[in-house]
């Protein structure tokens, strides 16, 4: 059987913003481990949930899918998702597959947080 | 972040996505293909289509076959052009399915008299999955992923669509004209020949999700690159050339 190989922490970071940072392994088989990082981040009424994939170690198709379905969750309630901490690789995946019209990727924390702090 | 974490990241997955693209390219055409509606266009995902987006998922699980994860996605790069109807060919490359590659699609769609013309890109491919991602001008913009993964013991083969229809004319078509229904049949057969295959009969079990219900108004325009459309319109060009050809071999 497939372990989930990947761990997800929240933080808030502002009134407005939480921080998802990734530890891991997004595949299909993170998709609990992703989705509940994402309620926990959104409980307090976050509109800004930003992903930190400077732990990110390995993502295949099934992971980009995830992230699909939580961008659109996230649409849903009128909350934006963005992304640092990407390589240069993990860049070119975004691209490709066009999730960089949707996330935005910053490149350190302290953009992407004042992006949203300045969204707010 | 570590230049030593970058680069063990690099290496463990960059070789099973497709390179950095601007537009599709069309090396060779297999025999028997007809390459229109790919060459020079975009690739699509599920946030660029125009209608409702849905999961499907659809698994069979193939007890009592000893055949692996890897087996069986192997199995099926090998041998998908054989699994789908008449009515959905597919014309991989001749490197088959490797990322970047290009595979030609010839399908007939519910209430349309003539085969359609289109194709995908190999998005991501690996021991245990590949995906296909469309071009502009498919009927869905987004992917479907074929995978194969251990579960109690027990190798479970599954086709997941995640995907909207590319236009207004597409959308109509899944919704009203069968089009969804037919795409349904065409992966159920699939993995209930595969099963065959493997010796094994069994239910498909599908699971559908409708992950966004809103409609993307803004991307009605997409209907210019519709393949339904250019394939009629390239039909005459087609047969004449065929006459032509004809005449000039006789």
């Amino acid at each position: 059987m497939t372990e989930t190989k990947v761990t997800m922490s929240v933080r808030s970071v502002s009134d407005s913003a939480s921080v998802i940072d990734i530890q891991g392994e997004i595949t299909s088989f993170a998709e609990d481990v992703l989705m509940d990082a994402y309620t926990e981040a959104t409980s307090g009424g976050t509109k800004v949930i930003i992903l930190n994939l400077d732990g990110l170690e390995y993502m295949n198709s099934g992971g980009i899918g995830l992230l699909v379905t939580m961008l659109i969750r996230a649409n849903r309630q009128e909350q934006t998702l963005s992304a640092f901490g990407l390589t240069e690789h993990y860049q070119q995946i975004f691209e490709l597959t066009r999730l960089n019209e949707a996330i935005k990727i910053y490149g350190s924390e302290s953009e992407a947080l004042a992006a949203a702090n300045g969204a707010a | 972040m570590s230049e030593e974490r970058a680069d063990q990241s690099e290496s463990r997955d960059a070789a099973h996505w497709a390179a950095p693209i601007s537009k599709l390219e069309v090396a060779d055409v297999p025999s028997g293909a007809v390459s229109l509606n790919v060459e020079g266009r975009h690739v699509v995902g599920p946030l660029q289509g125009f209608g409702q987006l849905w999961q499907k998922t659809y698994r069979v699980q193939l007890t009592g076959s000893e055949a692996s994860p890897d087996d069986v996605v192997s199995h099926l790069k090998q041998n998908l052009p054989e699994y789908m109807p008449d009515n959905s060919r597919f014309y991989p490359s001749v490197t088959g399915v490797e990322p970047g590659e290009v595979v030609l699609i010839n399908a007939t769609l519910p209430g349309v008299p003539f085969s359609i013309a289109t194709g995908v890109m190999v998005l991501y491919s690996d021991d245990e999955s590949f995906t296909l991602m469309c071009p502009e001008g498919h009927p869905e913009s987004g992917w479907n992923t074929f995978s194969a993964y251990d579960e109690d013991g027990v190798t479970v083969a599954q086709i997941q669509s995640l995907a909207r229809a590319n236009d207004p004319v597409f959308e109509f078509g899944f919704r009203f004209m069968g089009g969804a229904k037919q795409q349904e049949r065409i992966w159920n057969s699939v993995l209930t020949r595969l099963a065959d295959h493997y010796g094994v009969t069994v239910q498909v079990e599908t699971r559908k999700s409708l992950v966004d219900n809103r409609i993307q108004w803004s991307q009605a325009k997409n209907v210019w690159y519709n393949s339904a459309l250019r394939s009629v319109i390239n039909l005459p060009i087609r047969i004449t050339r065929r006459v032509l050809k004809r005449g000039s071999s006789a």
